[in-house]
């Protein structure tokens, strides 16, 4: 119910801060390369694939794919000192879709045997109603480059090896300050089994890896009580796991929450905005990226759908969307309809010249998929998400674009955001930055949302830096019920005009 | 085996390879979902699943486990591998069952939670509901783009069961209509609304109307804009108020008091609201989203005041945190919440405003867990000497909540009746907006 509410509501979001439920150890996960290996996993053949694809396709539909998911998720989370917590979740499954035109059918089993893929197949098939019995194409294995090798497979590591690291973020941030009064931290990671086929004769397999640190920190200073938090995020084993990632997260923790104590809500209105470089991506994230899903646009609700080959910014502006960033959190081998991972460029020098497409929309356009067919597991139909999302650099220095500034804010942590995609309005929720007064930031602010619309917003965006940095956080994006690991970078921009939340 | 069995064997299981004290929990549910878009089924589809967790209590140290492959062979690698892990974390001796003295013991009324008539409904007729939702209104005004109408359902079940002696099995089914219209607004803008009807049984969902609604709400806003930022009273519709409760039900968790992260640290007992806020936890209402007898460790649930006229009455506070802060148990969170409500319906209240905002829905935003700080982005309408003006949108709210609650000019005598949190309109004096 929630998660029909959430969807008519016409809301997505990206959370960063929460922590979701996530999670143990594998319980014999088998090889991790390989599609006779992963054939092998699931413990099907291509002819059983095959008999599947073809009583999905019995009642005419002209396209169906079959998605198999193994997942282990493994936490371990560390209160009042001590690294006294596990919880691990294991999901396994397969996700029958069946595609007519625009229409999909969908049906998921987590007993894999022929019989219950063959009774999936047949109620997805029911969006079909001809009498003409589609074939599938022979399968011939794709394969692709490899954006997350891993070196040390988390199924492999025991919890006693991961302690260490927990502990030690613990003990670094209660080090750092002395008025740090309570710590939360914990390790998250994740292995993922995926098989894909589908009736046009794709056969692939990916092992995606991911992996969480995270500590929230909360300080006592005069009586005052504040707490920030802060994560990293990549696609790697155990690997992942080193003293300078502990550090980073330890400094990030506690700069992040001494900061609250000298930050003021400050006053609100239209102010010219500067996002800092990094986590400002989410502004692209919510102003733009998500109107350019294309399924709002094929269904016409995006307040983008004609804007396609038209100019929505400064000219000198190049958005990608990218699923090929080294272990990062939101790369993609292929997604989860089988097209190649790739790096697609939304706006070009200033022109929006793709949006993010699916099977389902490319085929509505008449373009080639652009890798963003993603789901959150095998319980829901791919649609289309953003991977990691980021503007290129422009040619100015940080500091001019502040000078340019008489009165405004400077952005720089996040926790969250949201759009309507039809209305335009976009959020974000500014954790803590600065006031900028005179060219030079100031007072440090906290906790204000900031609203605007977004193709006003990136009209309005008039200064582009030099400095693009991707954000390495654990960003999860929220659409139609389904959460998907997302990135976002940006170099320091000026927004001319945002509406900032504050006192009156 | 049947599901029950299986949990219990999981128990057992657990006891005899190294764990003192276990607590499995089956759940069992499945789902439909129909949407139809426009002149066509856009979307149809069915599952059903079925998952195991455990929660094993090993050497005075604590771990939780799920997985929904539930073969027994899996299941037992699964345990050991589970108590093996378990055994390696740090000991945290707060970790215990509750005293079975406050189990429920299993004598309430039924809550009426299940529609017996659940399997009989065909999916015709769910497909129908969803296909007359949009043509209620497709084709009926120029300005439509599309229009969206979905039916869903689903049944679920857990069975609950440890090793201090608890068995507890709760059931229940839904059904919801829902309609979504997008139309062609100013310029690019394709503004977007929705309604929807959820019910627990076939008979009380409302089938007809819900598409119309969805167009009243679109064409209402069409022609939003930003207006002058100030201090405007504040009117939060029946639906809304749960995102302004939310943060503020959520600072009375034991585990957010216990990490100090509750801007209701040390509050209990003392004024945080306005004495206009009356809340109970009211758990057993018959027919009612959210009823139920026990929480998610067993315990009985009982009717208990949360807010009485503005003063903190508890914590939810459950096994865990009752030891780890050596403080009596309450139960580990709301099951339904209602309110003491005003004489005013939602007309009345908006006749009683002299210069303020309607809030139709909120945009993103957050609140500052440790201080109550809260900005949210806005939409909805302005009311000047009470009447509904025009429609704003494109607007923050910014303030504190303890302040928000505590500047209560009225309570609403409309509560939801379909959500376990029976929230009523409300009515806010002096809230900072930000706009123009």
């Amino acid at each position: 119910m929630q998660r029909r509410q959430f969807f008519k509501t016409g809301g997505v979001a990206l959370m960063g801060a929460a922590l979701l439920p996530q999670i143990l150890e594998s319980c014999g996960a088998g090889s991790k390369e390989g599609l006779a290996a992963m054939l092998d996993h699931f413990g099907v053949s291509q002819s059983d694939l095959k008999k599947v694809l073809a009583v999905a396709l019995e009642k005419g539909a002209g396209y169906a794919d079959l998605f198999f998911e193994h997942s282990f998720d493994n936490y371990l989370s560390l209160r009042d000192g001590a690294v006294n917590r596990a919880y691990a979740n294991v999901d396994y499954g397969v996700g029958v879709r069946v595609v007519m035109g625009d229409q999909t059918g969908y049906a998921y089993v987590e007993n894999i045997s022929l019989n219950e893929m063959i009774n999936a197949a047949r109620t997805a098939s029911r969006i079909a109603s001809g009498s003409a019995p589609g074939a599938p194409a022979n399968l011939t294995e794709r394969t692709f480059d490899n954006n997350y090798p891993v070196i040390a497979p988390w199924e492999d590591v025991s919890v006693k090896a991961k302690m260490p690291y927990v502990q030690k973020l613990n003990d670094r941030i209660f080090a750092l300050d002395s008025r740090v009064s309570k710590v939360s931290a914990s390790l998250n990671d994740a292995t993922s089994f995926v098989l894909i086929c589908n009736s046009e004769g794709v056969l692939c397999a990916d092992y995606r890896p991911m992996a969480i640190l995270s500590a929230s920190c909360v300080m006592e200073q005069n009586g005052k009580i504040e707490n920030a938090y802060d994560s990293y995020a990549q696609r790697k084993g155990f690997e992942f796991l080193t003293d300078d990632i502990v550090e980073n997260i330890a400094q990030g923790a506690v700069k992040k929450t001494a900061i609250m104590f000298e930050a003021v809500k400050p006053k609100g209105g239209e102010l010219p905005v500067v996002m800092a470089a990094g986590g400002s991506g989410i502004l692209l994230h919510e102003a733009i990226g998500h109107a350019f899903e294309a399924d709002f646009n094929r269904k016409n609700v995006s307040i983008f759908s004609d804007k396609l080959g038209k100019v929505v910014c400064n000219e000198n502006i190049n958005v990608v969307d990218d699923g090929t960033i080294d272990h990062d959190r939101g790369s993609l081998n292929v997604d989860d309809e089988g097209v190649e991972g790739q790096k697609t460029y939304i706006v070009t020098k200033g022109v929006l010249t793709s949006y993010l497409h699916d099977r389902i929309s490319a085929r509505h356009y008449g373009v080639a998929p652009t890798g963003n067919g993603r789901r959150q597991s095998f319980r829901f139909a791919p649609i289309p998400r953003m991977r990691i999302t980021y503007m290129e650099n422009g040619n100015m220095e940080e500091q001019d674009i502040i000078a340019a500034v008489k009165n405004g804010i400077y952005a720089e942590n996040f926790t969250n955001g949201q759009v309507q995609i039809g209305a335009g309005d976009f959020t974000f929720f500014v954790k803590s930055g600065y006031l900028i007064e005179n060219g030079k930031l100031t007072q440090p602010i906290k906790d204000v949302n900031i609203i605007g619309n977004g193709p006003k917003a990136l009209a309005d965006i008039t200064m582009v830096g030099n400095n693009c940095k991707i954000d390495t956080g654990a960003w999860t994006c929220g659409k139609n019920g389904q959460g998907a690991p997302v990135a976002q970078g940006l170099p320091s921009v000026l927004v001319k005009k945002l509406t900032v939340g504050g006192e009156s | 085996m049947n599901y029950k069995e299986l949990a219990k064997w999981a128990v057992q299981y657990a006891l005899e390879n190294g764990a003192q004290a276990c607590r499995a929990s089956l759940a069992t549910g499945s789902s439909s979902e129909f949407e139809y878009r426009d002149t066509q089924l856009d979307k149809l589809q069915q599952a059903a699943e079925n998952s195991l967790s455990i929660t094993l209590h090993v050497n005075n140290r604590y771990g939780s486990y799920s997985t929904n492959r539930i073969d027994q062979r899996d299941l037992k690698q699964f345990i050991k591998k589970g108590i093996e892990t378990t055994g390696y974390l740090a000991e945290d001796a707060a970790r215990q069952l509750p005293d079975p003295a406050r189990y429920y013991k299993g004598d309430g009324h039924d809550l009426g939670l299940v529609d017996e008539k659940f399997h009989s409904i065909a999916a015709d007729d769910k497909l129908a509901l969803a296909k007359a939702a949009v043509e209620e209104v497709y084709g009926s005004d120029p300005r439509i783009i599309s229009v969206s109408g979905g039916f869903s359902d689903g049944e679920s079940s857990s069975y609950l069961v440890d090793s201090n002696g608890f068995e507890g099995e709760t059931k229940s089914t839904y059904y919801n209509l829902s309609a979504s219209v997008s139309m062609k607004g100013k310029g690019d803008a394709r503004p977007e609304s929705y309604w929807y009807d959820v019910a627990l049984q076939w008979d009380e969902l409302q089938k007809s109307g819900v598409g119309k609604k969805a167009l009243e709400r679109t064409i209402r806003k069409l022609g939003q804009q930003k207006i002058k930022s100030g201090k405007y009273a504040m009117l939060v519709d029946n639906l809304n108020v749960r995102r302004i409760l939310s943060p503020l039900v959520s600072a009375m968790y034991g585990a957010a008091l216990q990490q100090k992260n509750s801007f209701l640290l040390d509050r209990l007992n003392t004024q945080i609201a306005s004495a206009r806020l009356t809340l109970t936890d009211d758990p057993h209402i018959p027919h009612a989203m959210g009823a139920r007898w026990f929480d998610y460790e067993g315990v009985a649930t009982v009717k208990r005041p949360v807010i009485e006229k503005g003063v903190l009455q508890t914590y939810f506070i459950d096994t865990y945190i009752s030891r780890k802060m050596d403080i009596a148990p309450t139960i580990s969170g709301p099951s339904i919440l209602t309110f003491e409500l005003g004489d005013k319906n939602f007309d009345q209240l908006t006749a009683a405003v002299k210069k303020g905002i309607w809030i139709t829905g909120f945009n993103g935003g957050n609140s500052n867990s440790t201080t109550g700080d809260f900005s949210f982005g806005v939409e909805g309408f302005l009311i000047e000497n009470g009447k509904v003006v025009k429609p704003v949108s494109e607007m923050n709210i910014t303030g504190n909540l303890l302040t928000l609650w505590g500047g209560i000019a009225e309570i609403g005598n409309d509560p939801r009746l379909d959500a376990s949190w029976r929230t009523p309109s409300i009515l806010f004096d002096n809230v900072d907006f930000s706009g123009l």
